[in-house]
């Protein structure tokens, strides 16, 4: 059972040598003459200014745990309407199907009210 | 009555309890979005929800005795006599932990609406994962009750004791459900099936005892397990979430939170892996002698009472394995019997600490009680009854749980481990009689040091009902000893089930 995974293990084994080998041997063959401008982390573009760790505002948060719910819906709902036809696990036909995504709906819509009653998608 | 999982009605009905509790709690939700924050609101939302709790619990109720037996193919749902004893445990906690709330959550300006929905949705994903017969259904409660307590356990976001908790225990239970998820996909792979009974069929029809990838996936549900019933070495979470956690959380986390926990599980080892009892027991087995040790051990050290009953919740997850390890329907019994108990103990336990303590109660120390008998001598005997059935004491519902789990230890050929428990237990006296020695034989540091100290009157009957509880089930325990033995029935092996027809495509 486990030999099956042979394949696989190889596969990962010459993907890390491919990888390892591209990095390294560029690294060991490539001419390299840094300037002071060449090593800035971008070149030719903005430098940096302040650090990147600075403290954002719980909103950005909000919004993006927000976003990542209606998101995840969508995901859900794909395999759903792709089966949709052979959704007969409750014995009611195709109508079960139906039923069954209108109740994890209707568990979505509760919290989208609560949110929005909240004030969480107010950004002021 | 017989149910079809298959048809709709059917499921529906087996599922009864969590629907009621999810509809309630999203009804509630919405009522808490239209809510200002006003004591009076929240206190009329801590009651509803009560009474949500209430029929769900009538709802187990008319399931546990209407005996609905199944019919056609078993689902991801069980429906068996174990599960409603568990429901009715975990519904009794909740309804213990709310009533607790509704005086507290005001008392320290906590005046959060969603707190309740939050208890009730934890109850919900505690249901689920107590009567999951999916491990998809189990890792979907488990969420449930995770995501819930993580926001339960840092209501208090002002206090940062609450804070770090919530963090902690949010960063530590998702590595938890991680390692549940690997088991579940590695079990998966290796038996073709999430269901537990079909994974105890192919493991008998494809003799999968000792297949790597079958001993890999237990091995990590039994780490994920291990992290939510708070067994030591995975319990490194449980003093600072628990101390941090505002108390009424602290006390519902500790009873019904490991109660689900462990009712899922008891299901797993003997229902899809029964097989691999010698593999598995003596994992188990070690579990609970470190647990049981560990916990009784470090509690001895603690001043703060808040944190004494943290590790005190530990060494009872250690008794709690102790029944498990046998893999027994005596062992099943046992395990029922005894939750029931340390339940309204625990809680019991906690309360006391509620009416006490102020901001988090994290400074409580057993001499802050002193004197607790001579100005509150109801609320003192109470605190005496729970913290001596905590210690096992004779004439106690904890002494009469401990002994039947010894015998079942004993019975099945576990001498050592029933030895060690029964040191540990004596160890425990160590911190759970000074307590008592400080209400009793210390005099009050002055008149007016208990002054605040008062229990609403609902609460003094229900504490009176928890300590009479206590006294009569240790006294007269047969009546109940013959109900967990019923309920824990459904797991012997001419009572489960035919699982043969269905049965999925072996994997090759």
């Amino acid at each position: 059972m486990l030999e099956s995974y042979v394949p696989l293990l190889m596969l990962m084994v010459l993907v890390i040598v491919s990888a390892a080998a591209m990095v390294g041997l560029s690294h060991l063959f490539s001419a390299s003459r840094p300037t002071a401008v060449k090593s800035q982390p971008y070149e030719s573009g903005i430098p940096p200014f302040g650090t990147a760790r600075e403290r954002f505002e719980v909103k950005f948060y909000l919004v993006a745990v927000l976003f990542i719910v209606f998101d995840i819906e969508v995901v859900f709902m794909m395999p759903w309407a792709v089966t949709f036809r052979q959704l007969d696990i409750l014995g009611l036909g195709v109508l079960g199907g139906l039923l069954e995504m209108a109740a994890f709906v209707v568990v979505l819509v509760v919290g989208y009210v609560y949110v929005w009653k909240r004030g969480a998608l107010e950004w002021t | 009555m017989s149910l079809d999982l298959q048809k709709g009605l059917g499921l529906l009905i087996a599922l009864l309890p969590e629907t009621i509790l999810a509809v309630w709690a999203m009804a509630l939700l919405l009522v808490a979005a239209w809510t200002h924050k006003d004591p009076r609101a929240l206190r009329r939302i801590g009651w509803v929800s009560l009474a949500g709790i209430g029929v769900a619990f009538l709802a187990v109720a008319w399931l546990w005795t209407a005996h609905p037996r199944l019919e056609g193919l078993p689902t991801s749902v069980a429906v068996d006599p174990f599960r409603w004893a568990v429901d009715a445990i975990i519904l009794l906690g909740a309804g213990f932990a709310v009533l607790l709330s509704i005086g507290y959550l005001e008392r320290e300006g906590i005046l959060i609406p969603e707190y309740y929905v939050l208890m009730l949705l934890a109850t919900v994903g505690m249901m689920l994962l107590a009567g999951g017969e999916d491990l998809f259904v189990l890792f979907l409660g488990l969420e449930l009750m995770s995501v819930s307590s993580y926001v339960l356990a840092g209501i208090d976001r002002r206090r940062e004791a609450s804070a770090e908790a919530a963090l902690k225990y949010f960063l530590l239970g998702a590595f938890a459900s991680a390692f549940l998820l690997y088991g579940i996909a590695l079990v998966y792979g290796a038996t073709g099936s999430t269901k537990l009974g079909f994974i105890g069929f192919q493991v008998q029809s494809l003799q999968l005892a000792t297949h790597p990838m079958l001993l890999a996936g237990l091995a990590l549900l039994l780490v994920g397990f291990g992290f939510k019933v708070a067994a030591v070495p995975f319990h490194m979470w449980t003093p600072d979430v628990y101390d941090g956690a505002p108390t009424p959380v602290t006390a519902f986390m500790a009873a019904a939170t490991k109660a689900a926990a462990f009712a899922a599980l008891i299901r797993v080892l003997l229902r899809a892996v029964p097989l691999l009892h010698d593999t598995w027991s003596p994992v188990v087995w070690w579990l609970a002698a470190a647990t049981m040790v560990v916990g009784n051990l470090v509690a001895l050290n603690q001043k703060s009472l808040k944190r004494m009953l943290a590790y005190s919740s530990i060494a009872h997850a250690g008794y709690l394995l102790t029944a498990l390890v046998s893999g027994s329907v005596g062992g099943a019994a046992a395990f029922l019997y005894y939750l029931l108990f340390y339940t309204l103990m625990t809680i019991g336990a906690f309360a006391v600490l509620v009416y006490k303590g102020r901001d988090g109660e994290r400074t409580v120390t057993a001499d802050d009680l002193a004197g607790l008998a001579e100005s509150h001598p109801w609320l003192a005997l109470f605190m005496t009854i729970c913290l001596l059935s905590l210690l096992g004491f004779p004439g106690t519902a904890g002494f009469i749980g401990k002994w039947y789990i010894l015998t079942s230890a004993i019975g099945s050929g576990y001498a050592l481990l029933a030895t060690i428990m029964v040191l540990a237990s004596v160890v425990s006296a160590g911190y759970y009689l000074p307590v008592i020695m400080a209400m009793y034989m210390k005099p009050r540091l002055h008149a007016e040091v208990h002054a605040d100290v008062s229990v609403p009157r609902v609460m003094r009957g229900v504490l009176t009902a928890v300590a009479v509880a206590l006294v009569v089930f240790g006294v007269w325990p047969s009546g109940l000893l013959k109900t967990a033995r019923a309920g824990a029935r459904g797991f012997l092996p001419d009572e489960v089930v035919p699982i043969s027809q269905g049965v999925p495509a072996a994997p090759k």
